[in-house]
């Protein structure tokens, strides 16, 4: 069976030092090899044997010469069958960050790939018998939780005026198509005389507006996908063993002097499908130490900017006035304080944190008691994030631009879509091969704002046109 | 109480359009059948409308006629006026509309049926049908009349059309009657549900006859038909059918018209509340009309001859279910209708009809092997529709009989597929009319090549002839051969070539170009470049046309058949019919739910069913591929 070749970033979105792209799938060395340039050119991976490892450089196709160098790269080869998909598999090491990253896999997705949906290559690996059940019915979990949210998730994250402008777009779309198929189903009593003037100008007016959208991403506003968390609190209260808790392994180094996180650890959570971008900072204290300076003031700007602030409070000791100041930091933020150290003795009660965080903080805020040493009350914790996201009081940031690159490739399938359509307007070609290729615009569109097509146009002819005998 | 017993193989209930095609396909495929109607007069009857075809109602016909059914034959005999309709527009929209004379076209079916060899016209009411209990579930037995008489069969196909328990509302007079006064069958209904069928109600409406001597044309402008004549059979003769036309009439409504029916809206059935029924949002009464589209100052009428040998006029776009002195008083508001008389009253009609997710595309019952149910009975509405089902479902019920695989036609491949997906796949709450948007492979449903997607399948059921299909096979070589020879022969930059170019508006030739090449400008033709082909052999018409919209088109066919791929692939993932969806872990209750109630075929047809998302589908891909392993 003949399979479309999916990309995707195999690592995870952190800004660690390497990241991993992989391209799956049978034009995946074709594809691969269109952007990648080693040995001057003369090495091909289409000539190369599998399970090798190649040096070289991601180059920009469409640039000059070919010869605009984005990055240094090792690629690896595994071909069919011999691969964890068992379809031949391209795996890009490149240097980590998300910008580069997401750059490259732009380049690849150009090149002729499309964007591997989440657990796709899991799910290829077993539909080609790679895999056992017990895996796959783990992946059928993730297939499933991830899309839901995931849906969800970009649908919430597209706030205000680009779902808005999104929806218009599509609006406007349906309209001249139904107009043309109501004209084409009764030709008796709707006329397309004098229409393909006023459809040239509607068409380009539509297309440069999904030009504009298309190029609020590539002003560099790119792709930290997910809520911006910033966890805070006093050193020493839990606020990196909670961000390792979360993560699921040893990420920000845990000990028993306080102060041990001096800089700004960075962590992309999945919780319960919800993309949480968190950040651990420093303790916040009034401090001589010029590093951990740096790194407190770190934290109150990023506090600033969070979309949802976890406050963590060390019930062991009484709340000092580096508390009342981290009180103050969270102003108007959506918040959770979480009451740690509940495994040692008590000295601040909930009632005392709430008392405090009603005269300093803005809004109400809600306590949750844990241990993170014992792993208690995290999943109330992971509860409350979800609750609060789904009842659309914490999102991402009220800027409104397209920070998904699923939401940028189905605008620039839109946008072929309709170039589309202007040739065949050139062409002088009959009206109904253009509404062909509305149609796939108003398709794509919709998969950013979430909506299938369905029984949209049938409706829209019926709403807006008067049709029948 | 009757003992009379009679054995035959399938039981057509109605002689609609519907039940005509499955009567002829069952008796033509050597099975002994009986079509059942509550009137002999009413075989084939047209009590709406008088054309057949329109807007991709005609591709149903044509399909119809590729896979070997009747109705485009019938009104090749029976047409008094032809139209090709969007011709200005492109090839895949292009659509035959011919205006009857109904009571031709009655007689012309009638006298077919009644010479087919295997099949006999029964005059009775069907009011039970009979099944019994098997280890695998419910099985058809026979049927049973008013009048007691048995027939013992294997198959039925239902083809009741508006009949059951039909009411016709013109304002507050209302008869228990089907179409056109006919008698109402009121016993079936209650033995389908007993039969755990479910049951909905729809309604639909006709507009007056009015008397031909009382209109002045003088006030309307005059609608020619073609003047050369498009058949819509492949085995019609063009030539055999060139004859003189009747003309029909265009006239419009006007403020006046609007006023008398909105002053009287409380007198409307439907806007009244007495109507339960749900009418088509399509073929809107003009009550409904002058509502939702109040900005309109105009609706334009047409008035449409009924027959040669009768006076009397449809009028096309005023349909109503308004009292008679309403009616009448807004009728004669329009220009020309001054002083007309109704013949008979436009009335509205609500009937029972089933909900078609209870049927598999083969539209046989899922529960009840042996019984099948075609036309406006599965919600659809339009003769075309009808027409095209009841050929399926008879096929189909022979196909049953016989031991042989069910035809199924993909969306892909005609409007017939797209027609019966949409019917047993979605939730339909109105009387479903086709129409293009509906079809989204079109450029690929064209009603130029219907020949060439569906004769081989009504050849392999056995309705198309060896002689037919050996044509068909030959028509596909030819029209292969010469594109291959466009695309092969190419033309230099000569003298003759660019005056050639010039003459016809279009740019010189830089380098040599093939004949293909020049084919795909708008501005050159087949037929035009006959002047610079030398080597071309004379070709069919039918052809030539094949040919010329294949290079012109070919980068749109080609992306079309790309998508084809895509959604073919996920077509031919069978689900097993006896899938246990409370075992397929992950999935989301709406999608269990709706799932379990449609029972879809395919995970292609699964992915259609509104409520199944497509992390639904990739579970059930998950799924599906476990279990074909263990």
């Amino acid at each position: 069976m003949k399979t479309d070749t999916i990309a995707a970033i195999a690592t995870g979105m952190s800004d660690s030092g390497i990241s991993i792209i992989r391209i799956s799938g049978d034009a995946a060395i074709e594809v691969v090899d269109k952007i990648f340039y080693a040995n001057k050119g003369k090495k091909k991976l289409q000539d190369v044997p599998s399970h090798t490892v190649h040096y070289g450089h991601i180059i920009d196709p469409s640039t000059e010469n070919n010869l605009s160098i984005v990055d240094e790269v090792m690629v690896s080869v595994f071909r069919n069958p011999k691969s964890y998909t068992t379809e031949d598999t391209v795996e890009i090491n490149c240097h980590g960050g998300s910008l580069m990253t997401n750059h490259i896999l732009e380049l690849v997705l150009k090149a002729g790939a499309r964007l591997a949906q989440p657990g796709e290559f899991t799910k290829r690996a077993f539909l080609n018998g790679r895999i056992d059940l017990s895996k796959a019915e783990a992946v059928i979990d993730i297939i499933h939780s991830k899309n839901e949210y995931a849906l969800k998730n970009s649908v919430r994250q597209l706030k205000g005026s680009v779902s808005e402008a999104v929806r218009r777009l599509r609006d406007e779309i349906l309209y001249e198509i139904a107009f043309i198929e109501s004209a084409l189903d009764d030709p008796e009593h709707i006329s397309l005389d004098g229409y393909t003037q006023k459809l040239y100008d509607k068409n380009e007016d539509i297309l440069n507006r999904i030009k504009s959208l298309i190029d609020s991403v590539d002003n560099g506003r790119l792709v930290k996908d997910g809520i911006h968390t910033v966890i805070v609190g006093k050193p020493n209260a839990g606020k990196s063993s909670l961000l390792n808790l979360l993560a699921g392994e040893e990420r920000a180094i845990v000990t028993e002097i306080a102060g041990t996180t001096r800089d700004i650890l960075e962590e992309n959570i999945n919780m319960q499908g919800i993309s949480l971008n968190v950040i651990d900072t420093a303790g916040i204290r009034e401090t001589e130490d010029v590093v951990e300076r740096i790194g407190v003031e770190k934290a109150r700007k990023y506090a600033q900017d969070a979309d949802l602030i976890i406050y963590v409070a060390d019930s062991s000791v009484p709340l000092d006035e580096n508390d009342k100041s981290i009180m103050r930091i969270i102003g108007d933020k959506k918040c959770i304080a979480l009451l740690n150290k509940t495994d040692l003795e008590q000295v601040v009660t909930e009632k005392i944190l709430f008392d405090s965080l009603r005269d300093h903080a803005l809004n109400e805020i809600r306590i949750i008691k844990t241990s993170t040493k014992e792993n208690v009350g995290i999943n109330e914790f992971e509860k409350a994030v979800k609750d609060l996201f789904f009842k659309g009081e914490i999102g991402t940031g009220d800027q409104v631009c397209i920070t998904n690159l699923r939401h940028k490739e189905a605008l620039m399938d839109a946008y072929e879509s309709l170039i589309q359509v202007k040739n065949s307007l050139i062409n002088e070609m009959p009206e109904d091969f253009y509404s062909i290729d509305l149609m796939s615009a108003y398709a794509s569109l919709g998969t950013i704002i979430g909506e299938e097509v369905g029984e949209d146009l049938v409706n829209e002819i019926f709403s807006k046109f008067c049709m029948g005998k | 109480m009757n003992s009379f017993t009679e054995k035959v193989d399938v039981c057509i209930v109605g002689a609609g359009h519907a039940g005509c095609e499955a009567a002829l396909a069952c008796a033509r495929l050597g099975l002994k059948t009986v079509i059942f109607t509550v009137s002999v007069d009413s075989i084939a009857l047209m009590p709406c409308n008088p054309n057949i075809g329109g807007s991709s109602k005609g591709h149903l016909v044509r399909e119809i006629d590729a896979l070997g059914g009747e109705m485009g034959k019938n009104i090749d005999k029976t047409f008094i006026q032809s139209k090709m309709l969007n011709i200005s527009k492109g090839p895949a929209v292009h659509s035959l509309r011919a205006q009857a004379d109904k009571a031709d076209y009655t007689r012309a079916m009638r006298t077919v049926l009644e010479n087919q060899k295997h099949l006999t016209i029964k005059q009775a009411e069907v009011c039970e049908i009979l099944v019994e209990e098997t280890s695998r579930g419910k099985k058809v037995t026979g049927l049973k009349t008013f009048t007691g008489a048995v027939y013992e069969c294997q198959a039925v196909v239902l083809c009741t059309g508006t009949y059951l328990n039909a009411r016709c509302l013109c304002g507050e007079a209302i008869t228990y009657t089907g179409p056109n006064g006919l008698q109402a069958a009121t016993h079936l209904t209650n033995c389908l549900r007993n039969l755990g069928i479910e049951i909905a109600r729809f309604k639909t409406g006709t507009p007056a006859r009015m008397d031909g001597r009382s209109i002045d044309y003088s006030k309307m402008e005059e609608q020619f038909g073609d003047e050369k004549v498009v058949p819509f059979s492949y085995s019609t003769d063009p030539e055999s059918i060139q004859k003189e036309q009747v003309s029909c009439w265009l006239t419009y409504t006007n403020e006046k018209t609007h006023e008398i029916i909105r002053n009287n809206l409380d007198r409307s059935p439907i806007y009244a509340g007495i109507i339960e029924g749900t009418g088509p949002r399509y073929c809107p009464s003009i009550e409904d009309k002058v509502v939702k589209f109040a900005e309109k100052e105009r609706h334009q009428v047409f008035l449409e001859p009924e027959g040669i040998h009768t006076n009397e006029m449809y009028v096309g776009g005023m349909s109503s279910s308004l009292p008679e002195d309403v009616q009448l008083a807004m009728y004669r508001t329009v220009p020309g209708l001054e002083n007309c008389k109704i013949v008979r009253n436009a009335y509205a009609i609500e009937y029972d009809c089933i909900n078609a997710r209870q049927l598999n595309p083969s539209l046989e019952f899922k529960n009840i092997k042996g019984l099948f149910s075609g036309g406006q009975l599965n919600g659809s509405s339009g003769y075309e529709e009808a027409a095209a089902q009841g050929l399926v479902a008879g096929v189909n019920a022979a196909m049953m009989i016989k031991g042989k695989e069910p035809l199924i036609l993909d969306r892909s491949e005609s409007y017939i597929g797209v027609l019966i997906d949409d019917l047993v796949t979605k939730d339909n709450r109105e009387p479903y009319r086709m129409m293009t948007s509906r079809a989204e492979y079109r450029l690929l449903l064209r009603q130029d090549n219907a020949d060439l997607r569906l004769r081989e399948k009504g050849y392999q059921v056995g309705l198309i002839s060896e002689e037919q299909f050996q044509a068909l096979r030959f028509k596909k070589v030819q029209i292969a051969q010469e594109i291959e020879r466009l695309k092969n022969t190419s033309l230099g930059a000569s003298k003759k070539v660019q005056e050639f170019l010039e003459a016809h508006g279009s740019s010189g030739l830089r380098t040599a170009a093939s004949l293909a090449e020049l084919i795909c400008r708008p501005e050159i033709s087949y037929e035009l470049l006959a002047e610079l082909d030398l080597e071309r052999q004379p070709l069919p018409k039918d052809v030539i046309e094949q040919v010329e919209i294949e290079i012109k088109y070919e980068g749109y066919i080609i992306r079309q058949l790309r998508q084809v791929e895509q959604y073919k692939k996920m077509e031919r993932k069978a689900i097993p019919e006896n899938l246990d969806y409370d075992q397929v872990p992950s999935l989301r209750l709406e999608a269990r739910q709706k799932l379990k109630m449609f029972r879809p075929v395919s995970v292609g047809q699964a992915s259609r069913i509104s409520g199944v998302s497509p992390a639904d589908v990739s579970v059930l891909l998950v799924y599906l591929e476990h279990i074909k392993n263990h």
